[in-house]
């Protein structure tokens, strides 16, 4: 009975048109499922490797911890630096001397962007003295090559920064070195000036660090 | 009698996974070629180094607590109040700067007999991936005790991906989970050091072996020993791996383990060199040590990073350094595997190559000043120069007949040919013509028969 009912299928297969399977196969029909099989199953892989992929960004709770911080700058004598987190990274502010201001000047020659135009700064600081107020320097203590804290270095002259050294930052990580305005010397691996943030002044002696006026 | 049951217990089995034939084809039957020296120890020390990483491993993360505040203190905890926790430690930490060895010197016979060659790219490649993957379980490890040189370490390599234009500081913030280094980040690099790393490791272990027993291990000639096979289709040349390679590759093991227990138990530290001082101090995010350097076998490709100007530059040369050994297989374009047939040229040249590799090395320790900047950038230039004159020298060498036959594992020292060599003979003939010399062989030769007096009578 089965048997005859396939027979009957066959036939009737073959009075619509249709092929037998072991005669000839429709190849580029095959080939089609296979491809836009392939295609569904890749585009789902890439929209399942989203969310893995998302998670690791930086969560909620990280973005949160990002606000702008406080900083009372009333005891900050000339020549002295303050270090403050903000955004987990360390920022220096620093109370120039107007010697150190005068030392701002005469660099111009040895620095890689002495004007500060491939630099990040604020507008409020995009002047010669990448600061709001000319006395009070901020600036992130984080190298623009890869990260490190570099060390505050007020000394002129000093033996292992050789004669030509002004006071500025040294990076002891790869040797980069920066004026006391942050600006990155020529013929070191840092790329551009130390960042400067966001910052404005609440009153004479307090500022506040992650938010401009 | 019970040797017919496990007969009958091995063809149950046998007939349902195929346990002998793989015995046969990867050990019993696997003909190696038969002169071996010992820089064909490293494969499979390196091997054993892999097995105690991840025993010792495993134990570690029993005790360790992958949290920023947590972290440092719980090494502490296992330095001093688990049961043997500071040895398994030691093992672990020792291990890893074992592996680099192990893997250099694994590296340096493929190049110095030409191992890498046609028909063995893809065993040099994978073992490419494997060591690309084992630097970067080595740099996720290193961040785990949380230990200032950690921290800084991981903060400066993250950074490296920041010079990569456009998407760069996006890519950076997505591999630290957080704006700088933090518990985001020593926790998502505990999950790649003991879960994904490890696991890729081991699939491609298994590549890299499938690769090699397919296509025959190289030797010191650098001849095909599968061109000459006697009446049974067994390579004249070749002796079974079990148990020939097998025992003198335990020998090696006991040797190695040796050198090992001595620095697990007497120099864990090897003078700041396997575990850097400063990450004895716990992470501080406000205050980077004076000196950063990486461990030890990061130090070469460091050095190269350190000797570019510009950030966009390091990165792509010390990419450029691992990446170019990619190429190896299609760099050199001799005929002749071994260096024992090949010309002066690539003598000289590999020579400079070893030299430059330790100078970068010893450099990468040390603090940037002018004098060691301009050592860098002439030692960079040699590490790239042999890789980039290759495809150029490598085809004018004058290379010398490759016998038909292997020969020795270590050619005598009175059939070398070069002036050096002659020096070397006529000097060891002038220490061998002196009074002192003679005297100390004649008492060495009696006592030798006085041992075998005492100790061989039975026979």
């Amino acid at each position: 009975m089965q048997n005859n009912s396939f027979i009957e299928m066959k036939k009737i297969r073959h009075g619509f048109g249709g092929r037998y399977m072991s005669e000839q196969v429709d190849t580029s029909k095959r080939w089609f499922l296979t491809k836009t099989a392939t295609v569904a199953g890749a585009v789902g892989a890439a929209f399942v490797a989203i969310p893995f992929i998302s998670s690791m960004q930086p969560s909620a709770k990280a973005q949160a911890a990002g606000a702008p911080v406080e900083v009372d700058i009333s005891r900050l004598e000339p020549g002295q630096v303050i270090r403050v987190m903000w955004r987990s990274k360390p920022v220096w502010v620093l109370y120039r001397t107007p010697e150190a201001l005068q030392s701002l000047t005469k660099l111009d020659a040895s620095l890689r962007d002495p004007a500060s135009k491939e630099s990040d700064q604020p507008p409020a600081s995009s002047n010669e003295y990448r600061s709001i107020k000319p006395e009070i320097f901020v600036a992130l203590s984080v190298c623009t090559h890869l990260g490190c804290v570099p060390t505050f270095r007020p000394d002129v002259a000093p033996a292992d920064l050789g004669p030509e050294w002004l006071g500025g930052f040294f990076c002891p990580c790869h040797g980069s070195r920066f004026d006391l305005a942050g600006r990155v010397y020529k013929g070191v691996p840092a790329p551009k000036n130390l960042d400067i943030p966001p910052y404005h002044y609440l009153s004479d002696s307090r500022l506040l660090i992650g938010e401009n006026a | 009698m019970a040797s017919e049951k496990v007969k009958a217990l091995l063809g149950w089995v046998d007939e349902r996974f195929p346990l002998s034939s793989f015995w046969n084809e990867h050990l019993a039957r696997y003909y190696a070629p038969k002169n071996f020296n010992f820089l064909y120890f490293f494969g499979s020390l390196a091997l054993l180094v892999l097995v105690i990483q991840i025993v010792t491993g495993i134990f570690l993360a029993m005790n360790y607590k992958p949290d920023a505040a947590l972290a440092f203190d719980s090494i502490e905890y296992i330095m001093r109040d688990v049961n043997w926790g500071w040895l398994i430690r030691y093992l672990h930490s020792t291990g890893a700067s074992a592996f680099f060895i192990v893997i250099y010197l694994h590296m340096f016979r493929a190049i110095f007999y030409g191992s890498f060659k046609k028909p063995r790219e893809l065993v040099w490649l994978f073992g490419m991936v494997i060591f690309v993957l084992l630097m970067a379980e080595a740099f996720m490890g290193y961040l785990l005790p949380w230990g200032q040189m950690s921290y800084w370490g991981a903060q400066v390599i993250i950074s490296l991906f920041g010079a990569i234009p456009i998407v760069g500081e996006d890519l950076a913030i997505w591999i630290r989970g957080d704006y700088v280094v933090a518990d985001a980040t020593l926790n998502r690099f505990f999950a790649f050091h003991v879960i994904a790393v490890p696991l890729a490791l081991l699939g491609l272990v298994l590549l890299h072996l499938t690769a090699l027993h397919t296509v025959g291990s190289n030797n010191p000639d650098g001849i095909e020993i599968k061109k000459n096979k006697d009446e049974n289709g067994i390579p004249r040349d070749g002796i079974p791996f079990h148990p020939y390679y097998t025992v003198k590759d335990l020998f090696g093991v006991s040797v190695f383990l040796v050198v090992f227990a001595l620095i697990v138990f007497y120099l864990p530290e090897v003078g700041g060199y396997f575990l850097e001082h400063p990450n004895f101090e716990p992470a501080d995010p406000m205050k980077t040590p004076e000196h950063i350097a990486p461990v030890w076998y990061f130090t070469p490709f460091y050095s190269i990073l350190r000797a570019v100007p510009d950030k966009l530059g390091g990165v792509m040369a010390m990419g450029g350094a691992i990446v170019v050994l990619f190429f190896m297989p299609w760099l050199d374009r001799c005929e002749v595997k071994s260096i024992r047939y090949r010309g002066a040229i690539f003598k000289v040249a590999l020579a400079l190559f070893v030299v430059s590799f330790f100078a970068l090395g010893v450099l990468g320790t040390q603090p940037v000043t002018p004098t060691t900047t301009v050592l860098a950038r002439t030692f960079s230039v040699i590490y790239f120069a042999f890789f980039l004159l290759l495809p150029v020298y490598s085809r004018m060498e004058k290379t010398r007949p490759v016998p038909a036959r292997l020969t020795d594992a270590m050619i005598p020292v009175g059939q070398r040919e070069g002036r050096h060599w002659e020096l070397l003979r006529s000097a060891l003939a002038k220490i061998a013509a002196t009074g002192a010399y003679q005297r100390g062989q004649a008492y060495v030769l009696t006592l030798v028969e006085k041992i075998k007096k005492t100790c061989f009578k039975s026979q």
